[in-house]
């Protein structure tokens, strides 16, 4: 008999990257199949064809570059999913086919691919979508009636209903609408260990933080609300933000990335011209993890102020 | 009771319901007995016999060379047929003394005789623990006498008994809690006796709650040894996890236990203390768990050091199945085995025998970066970013970010959903980073 020999260990637990990305498609299916119900038709094939083309993205570049098929991993159907959801509902077909190709290609295969891009594919694609075809990209209208999404009548000073945001009776993109929905799925990533709160809490309380000082709403806690439950938030924080690529490693990290991802949302709100910035609030601190990670390293076990000594101790009793 | 703990570890699957519940069972053998001249940390030891002596029970057959280096003691009677190097359980081949077992089993004299340990000096038990070659036998095989001689005898606050037993499979230590407590009570009251004010901590995982139960009770009027229930976690019965678990001490890899007033011992050392001093009985039999799921009857035996691995997977009612990985220890720390034919030495623990080869099932691929690794680690390093310098070669990088505070402990591995080999990669490193030192003190 010959036997397989190597180097301890010799066992493994059960977690694998495509059982953690199908956790991710499981997470999201709640605010998928309420984008469905909500906008229709439409929604459902923008998210086909997100999906599709993102996994016919990754097979088309690793098939030509003579590359590792990494297809089953099911990271490409993470980053079209996203991508879907991030489109407003009446989109045409091509923008986000071009905006899964855009992601897979330029942003996650020609770094090196899986684990090696620094920004997130689904929120780079969505910059990208937006500032190039604003046109299509800010047209929330739905059935031909044109419905503003609620951050920006807050920016107008118009009415909104509260409950209807938190529920996802709103106008926005496919997978952002439902707060309720994406809260769901958060839980299931939170039970299952797939993420944890660090970033998305860290995120919302700078970013809740910031808006009490700088927006002048005085505590119309109301209108906090829904800058929490408006404007792709929710499902920035919660799915976007905890992208692990592209956070950083470390705990103290995590919190410092939430933090800053939070206060530029808040700028970008309060000072800039579209209602939203989530997108590029967090594309723009993955730029930051590296530095970020560098200055958060966690002190090893018995070292610095843990290590034990007994002349800290004044000596033995 | 307050469970002790650590930051980081994890939670395979624990195997040992396997083995746990059947009595140990003596195994005698006979045939070739083989005693490797190194089963230590330190310097081989001399052999003092020649081909065709004749060697009994008991007799040290290679003296300790230097301090740091231990007894060879045969563990039966018979004649010495060859000296010649054999391959060891780490796939090493070293200089042993194969004796013949002629199964008489005679002994040298004075051998079991009973002393009476109060009326021995510190010197004479150190000497006592010394002639009878016990090496730790968690798996490091650190002379034991060496150990009980710190630089600051007084510093010794706690002498800390490790029964954690988290290694996933092995019962060895479970089953020697349940059969023979009072042997680990002995034990530990003779090294307790060799420090001022040192006290004893029994530490005890609270997967193995009847031995938790069984020692409380043995120690409630002994005002100097607590027991120390331990939350079930591996690497729980790591030197540091276990030190930090029992005393909130916690020590780097530049520090012996002896620097945070801490002994640690595992069930079998101590009870060999017990042995050697109050009876007179030298280390020549170990406690190991044969085990897995290709194995007929997994359970413990009380073997004598030098016996087969063969023998002990007959005993055990042979194989079953088609074993693809045999490891020497458990699936966590233990060695991959390319073949049994392999002696019993004074730190083998275990024999497990596995269908699957967990490792080799699933090819790496790339990091995703999920961390999980960290939160695991309980050197709370990143492996993530020792990997990084690791897998390039970067050993200057690798000892910046702290790589030689891994203790080897195999979590980052099991949890990696990338199926990375981190541990086995950083085991490379750290190999070639301590050479490296070597090579530049050689220089000075």
């Amino acid at each position: 008999m010959t036997f397989h020999v190597s180097s301890s260990p010799h066992v493994r637990g059960v977690e694998t990257t495509s059982r953690i990305m199908f956790d991710v498609v499981i997470a999201l299916l709640p605010t998928t199949l309420w984008g469905i119900y909500w906008f229709g038709l439409n929604a459902f094939l923008v998210i086909v064809a997100s999906v599709a083309s993102a996994v016919l993205a990754e097979y088309l570049y690793e098939k030509l570059m003579k590359k590792k098929l990494t297809v089953r991993d099911g990271s490409a159907i993470v980053t079209g999913l996203l991508i879907g959801l991030n489109m407003p509902p009446e989109v045409p077909l091509w923008i986000p086919i071009l905006g899964s190709f855009f992601a897979i290609i330029v942003v996650k295969q020609l770094y090196g691919g899986i684990g090696q891009n620094f920004m997130n594919p689904a929120l780079a694609a969505r910059c990208f979508l937006v500032i190039s075809f604003a046109k299509y990209m800010t047209n929330f209208t739905v059935d031909a009636v044109s419905t503003a999404t609620p951050l920006y009548v807050i920016k107008t000073g118009g009415e909104f209903d509260l409950l209807d945001m938190f529920i996802g009776r709103c106008g926005g993109t496919i997978g952002e609408v439902s707060a309720l929905a994406i809260l769901i799925g958060a839980a299931y990533l939170l039970v299952r260990r797939v993420i944890s709160v660090r970033i998305p809490l860290s995120y919302i309380l700078s970013f809740l933080v910031f808006e009490l000082i700088f927006s002048g709403r005085g505590l119309d806690a109301e209108y906090y609300l829904a800058q929490i439950f408006g404007g792709g938030l929710m499902i920035g924080a919660w799915f976007m933000a905890t992208d692990y690529v592209t956070s950083p490693i470390t705990k103290v990290g995590q919190i410092v990335y939430g933090i800053i991802i939070g206060v530029l949302t808040g700028i970008f709100r309060i000072y800039g011209n579209s209602a939203e910035g989530v997108s590029f609030a967090i594309i723009i601190t993955n730029l930051l993890v590296p530095f970020i990670e560098k200055f958060t390293q966690p002190v090893p076990f018995g070292m610095g102020r843990k290590q034990f000594s007994f002349e800290k101790k004044g000596g033995k009793a | 009771m307050k469970l002790g703990t650590f930051k980081g570890g994890i939670h395979p699957y624990e195997g040992k319901e396997l083995s746990k519940d059947r009595e140990i069972a003596e195994l005698e053998v006979g045939g070739e007995f083989v005693f490797p001249v190194s089963q230590h940390i330190g310097a081989p030891a001399t052999i003092n016999v020649k081909v065709k002596d004749r060697v009994l029970v008991g007799q040290i057959i290679a003296d300790a060379t230097g301090f740091v280096s231990a007894n060879v003691v045969s563990s039966v009677s018979g004649t010495v047929k060859k000296i010649e190097p054999r391959l060891m359980a780490n796939g090493s081949y070293v200089n042993s003394i194969i004796v013949e077992n002629d199964g008489l089993y005679e002994t040298v004299e004075g051998y079991g005789a009973l002393r009476d340990p109060s009326t021995m000096s510190r010197e004479e038990i150190r000497a006592a623990i010394r002639a009878a070659g016990i090496v730790g036998m968690g798996g490091a095989g650190f002379p034991t006498d060496v150990k009980l001689t710190p630089k600051n005898p007084d510093q010794i606050d706690y002498i800390i008994v490790n029964g954690a037993e988290c290694e996933p499979y092995l019962t060895s230590d479970y089953r020697e809690m349940t059969e023979n407590p009072e042997k680990v009570i002995e034990g530990l009251k003779i090294e307790l006796s060799l420090f001022d004010h040192a006290q004893g901590v029994i530490g005890i995982e609270n997967n193995k709650p009847d031995a938790i139960k069984r020692f409380t009770e043995l120690v409630k009027d002994e005002p100097n040894i607590r027991v120390q229930a331990l939350k079930t976690k591996y690497p729980q019965g790591g030197e540091r996890t276990l030190i930090k678990a029992c005393t909130g001490r916690e020590i780097n890899s530049k520090m012996l236990p002896a620097d945070a007033g801490c002994i640690v011992n595992n069930i079998d050392t101590v009870i060999a203390i017990g042995k050697a001093v109050a009876h007179n009985i030298p280390l020549i039999v170990r406690t190991i768990t044969v085990t897995g799921d290709c194995i007929k009857t997994p359970q413990n035996f009380h073997v004598r050091c030098g016996a087969n691995y063969n023998a002990l997977i007959e005993a055990a009612g042979g194989i079953v199945g088609e074993p693809e990985k045999i490891i020497s220890g458990g699936p966590m720390m233990g060695q991959a085995l390319f073949s049994t034919d392999i002696p019993v030495t004074k730190n083998s623990s275990a024999l497990t025998l596995l269908s699957e080869d967990a490792v080799a099932k699933e090819a790496q691929t790339a990091c995703i970066r999920c961390g999980k690794c960290a939160d695991v680690c309980p050197g709370h390093i990143i492996p993530q970013v020792l990997m990084s310098y690791a897998s390039v070669g970067d050993f200057e990088g690798f000892e910046k970010a702290n790589g030689m505070e891994c203790c080897e402990c195999g979590c980052c591995t099991f949890v990696c959903p990338a199926r990375r080999n981190l541990t086995q990669t950083f085991k490379l490193a750290r190999k070639t980073v301590m050479a490296n030192r070597r090579k530049e003190a050689a220089k000075k």
